[in-house]
């Protein structure tokens, strides 16, 4: 396994950068503060300038860090394709070893490092219970993560009784001349929404495949790579790879675009695809597998609800944004709409929305007046992060709209009889 | 010059969270779109007139150099900091201030960005047709500085054709207002323009007034491939002298075609050494005879194919294979020396000539491209740095393309202004005693030369009225 690459790894992609500034017009935190350091172009000239020897990595540098949603936008829309999501991760990589991790940052590597405390912080807990955190020392960074005062201030789903390994057996056999794909939910599918990761499960359990849950997987490094926590992220991708090693599979399925992200393209940076088995994103394999012709099959209910769909930034850059559609439109119970602005960051960002809560919600406010105008009263998209993010955000505008997974609305349409 | 007195000063008029002098601030102000970096002492984000005013009549009184900055995306160096002082950086002066439908103008403050003005005016029927291709990050402040152009210049003009009126903060600190909001207007010296295009050296914009059009009810596009690059050259000036005038007539070399053909597949004829991007806008009835036209014009001068877009995404996907253009150079040769040359339109096959000689002449690769239905060409002079004699070798290149550009009655520059990248040519087109009054009105509004100092004219040119020797 390689290490992690450092900045001077990047210097060539640095100096790709021509300062042309066609970031500003896609970087979710500029459209917000307009400051010349929020966007990819400052960014790269203070990388550039680090690996000079010409700034120290002081406060007002580890400020200007730290605003980076790694939603990738920027990369998509560079004339030059410069990664500069990349070299941001490499910068807060190189803070937290000389400056350590910043209070949030203990908090991901305490919570996404070990999987008995999430269970024991979500095992059927009241998130906003103050007993809870009552178990939690007062120096841990879970507070600042997680604490009272930040949670109270939006919207969160009940917290499920049974998560998804309670839900789904590890293996759930198929037809016999199907192959076996794997299945890594990521802890928000697994414990926030185990709903949802059931039905990553038992939707290519229904088209014939067998599906490898294991137990074993865990956090995708995402919180990691976006604290600058390298030791983590190496952990992680660690303990990942040797859960999905016991068995032969065709493809790991994921449906969580953060999570897609962060395996198929941050973690690569480092091993390649971790799994050794092609990483496909849900939507794209439903299509594949013919679901958008068996959705469309289905005879048309008389009632149909309106729904329009929110690109996640992460399957947005992994060029995912024509099959996730194309279900919805297929499906016999939705009045598919677009809105303006579907490929806008929502502003959850992983550890983006603790670290900088206001700017967070103003950015993901400018989804408002697109939805808005869809009319649309749900909101699909791929991504527990985007969903609960988007979920707050119409909340708090006091809009009669409810943001689903694709996948939820597939099953509705499989499961229900028309009305 | 960095004390903490002026620091305060600064922060009592904008507050301390819109003055910054950390090195961080200065390192993400020092530079624009020309690679070259120059540090700034101070960087402010100023929130409206009066604080502008009252800062420029500090760093008046001190003698400080003092420039303004929308996006910093400009071509020429308009908002490098040569000097440093203080960067005014205006992006949080944002706001549309008025869209009004009856009189076809918009109100806005310098930071907007252009296109983001054009989804607006555009949402109620209207149109600001100035279409920089930064139009999507380019600051309306820095289109009225460089008076910016585009494509859409052919047909509808500049920048410099849609401001009615200015609120600018002088040199001095004075703030004054230009033009009006009326289409007529003969009141006193035309200082609109004068602003227009002055490339932040005359003064802050804070306020803009603009002339807005009834939006075209339809485009339609085209794409031709040309056998020969003097085939395409001619037809630019034949569709002009056929007296229509396309929204934009776009056009790119063999070397140009090359580039992007290296960077992906490209659906056009591999003998293709030449193109044309060509779209008119209108009533969607008159549309349709006037591709006609426009067809039967060139036919003769060795068109190879003809597409016309049927759909907006065939017409995307012409439009793309024109903005794959700049990123695709870097395939070429790893330094751009990147002009926008302008000749009057009869002369572009003379001037694409004139290139091509200049590119056999020192051996060095010159990708040509850009708004030709103006007589507005993008000159890239593509070449390895590393060279030996390298330098010299495009220095004198840049030099004989500026000659015969004067030449032919043409500018040094149609739309990304002098800056500083161009200073040592302006003396090429400009005579003697232009060049004076210009820096005569500059040293009248700027005494002290404070304003964006080292821009436009060669620092060490006598100032006016100074004895020579």
């Amino acid at each position: 396994m390689a290490e992690l690459k450092t900045l001077e790894d990047y210097r060539d992609e640095i100096a790709q950068c021509v300062r042309c500034g066609a970031c500003q017009a896609h970087c979710p935190v500029y459209l917000e503060t307009g400051r010349e350091g929020s966007v990819a172009r400052g960014k790269i000239v203070l990388a550039a300038a680090v690996l000079d020897g010409e700034v120290e990595l002081d406060e007002r540098l580890r400020e200007e860090i730290s605003l980076c949603l790694l939603c990738g936008s920027c990369v998509v829309k560079c004339p030059n394709h410069t990664p500069t999501d990349a070299i941001v991760g490499v910068l807060r990589r190189q803070i937290t070893e000389t400056h350590g991790l910043t209070p949030i940052g203990k908090g991901v590597a305490a919570l996404t490092g070990s999987k008995s405390l999430i269970k024991t912080l979500l095992k059927g807990a009241d998130l906003l219970s103050p007993l809870l955190f009552k178990k939690i020392p007062e120096t841990s960074g879970l507070r600042l993560r997680f604490s009272p005062e930040l949670l109270r201030e939006r919207s969160l789903p009940p917290i499920p009784e049974r998560n998804l390994f309670a839900r789904v057996p590890e293996l759930l056999e198929g037809e016999t001349d199907k192959p076996v794909v794997g299945v890594f939910a990521g802890c928000a599918l697994t414990y926030l929404y185990p709903q949802v990761g059931e039905l990553l499960a038992r939707l290519p359990h229904s088209l014939g495949y067998s599906v490898f849950v294991p137990r074993d997987q865990g956090c995708c490094g995402m919180p990691a790579l976006s604290s600058g926590n390298g030791p983590l992220i190496d952990k992680l991708a660690g303990a990942n790879l040797k859960a999905f090693a016991g068995r032969k599979i065709a493809a790991v399925l994921t449906g969580c675009a953060s999570c897609h992200g962060m395996l198929a393209g941050h973690s690569a940076e480092k091993t390649g695809n971790p799994f050794g088995a092609e990483l496909v994103d849900i939507h794209v394999f439903l299509a594949k597998n013919g679901l958008i012709e068996r959705l469309a099959a289905l005879p048309k209910w008389k009632q149909r609800v309106r729904v329009t769909y929110h690109d996640p930034c992460h399957l947005h850059s992994a060029g995912v944004v024509r099959q996730p559609r194309d279900l919805l439109r297929a499906l016999p119970q939705v009045e598919f709409v677009e809105m303006e602005d579907a490929g806008l960051c929502c502003g959850l960002g992983g550890t983006f929305t603790a670290a900088h809560p206001g700017l967070s919600r103003s950015i993901g406010d400018r989804k408002l007046q697109g939805l808005q105008a869809s009319g649309a009263t749900l909101i699909a998209s791929g991504c527990p992060g985007c969903i609960l993010q988007l979920q707050d955000i119409v909340d708090r505008a006091g809009l009669p709209v409810r943001a689903v997974h694709t996948l939820e609305l597939i099953q509705q349409a499989l499961s229900e009889s028309p009305q | 010059m960095q004390n903490d007195q002026l620091l305060q000063q600064l922060a009592d008029i904008v507050g301390a969270a819109n003055v910054s002098a950390s090195a961080v601030d200065r390192i993400t102000h020092s530079f624009d779109a020309t690679q070259r970096q120059c540090l700034p002492d101070v960087v402010v984000h100023p929130g409206n007139a009066e604080e502008i005013s009252r800062i420029v009549r500090l760093a008046n009184a001190q003698r400080i150099p003092l420039l303004p900055r929308g996006a910093g995306s400009g071509f020429t160096g308009g908002s490098l900091p040569v000097h440093g002082g203080i960067v005014l950086v205006l992006t949080r002066m944002n706001r549309i201030l008025e869209i009004d439908v009856d009189n076809l103008i918009a109100v806005v403050e310098p930071g907007v960005v252009t296109g983001r003005l054009q989804k607006e005016v555009e949402r109620l029927g209207l149109f600001y047709p100035p279409d920089p291709a930064s139009k999507d990050f380019s600051t309306l402040g820095g289109n009225i500085a460089e008076c910016a152009g585009g494509p859409r210049c052919v047909k509808y003009g500049v920048t410099r054709d849609y401001v009615l009126g200015l609120e600018v903060v002088t040199p001095t600190g004075e703030i004054i207002h230009t033009g009006g909001r009326t289409m007529k207007n003969v009141v006193g010296y035309d200082l609109t323009r004068l602003f227009v295009g002055s490339e932040g050296t005359l003064g802050v914009v804070t306020r803009i007034i603009l002339r807005l059009l009834p939006k075209p009810e339809a485009r339609k596009t085209m794409l031709v491939a040309f056998a020969s690059i003097d085939g395409a050259a001619e037809a630019v000036s034949a569709v002009i002298r056929g007296k229509i005038i396309p929204t934009t007539l776009e056009f790119m070399d063999g070397s140009a075609i090359d580039c992007v053909r290296k960077a992906a597949p490209l659906d056009l004829p591999l003998d293709c050494r030449a193109a044309l991007i060509i779209e008119v806008d209108g009533d969607l009835s008159v549309l349709d005879s006037q591709v006609d036209r426009i067809l039967a014009i060139i036919e003769p001068l060795g068109v190879l194919e003809t597409r016309v877009a049927a759909t907006s995404e065939e017409s995307e996907a012409i439009w793309k294979v024109r903005r794959s253009v700049s990123p695709s150079l870097r395939n070429l040769n790893p330094h751009k020396f990147n002009e926008d040359i302008v000749v009057p339109r009869s002369k572009v096959p003379e001037m694409i000539r004139a290139l091509e000689a200049v590119s056999n002449r020192y051996g060095v690769p010159i990708v040509n491209f850009g708004h030709a239905g103006d007589g507005n060409i993008h000159v890239n002079v593509m070449v390895d740095l590393a060279e030996a004699g390298m330098e010299e070798k495009v220095q004198s290149a840049l030099h004989d393309i500026f000659r015969a550009t004067v030449g032919l009655g043409g500018s040094v520059s149609g739309e990304h202004g002098i800056g500083t990248a161009k200073a040592a040519y302006i003396g090429m087109e400009l005579d003697p005693p232009t060049l004076a009054a210009m820096r005569t009105i500059k040293k009248a509004l700027d005494p002290n030369n404070i304003m964006n100092p080292g821009k436009i004219f060669l620092e060490d040119q006598p100032e006016p009225g100074a004895t020579a020797g």
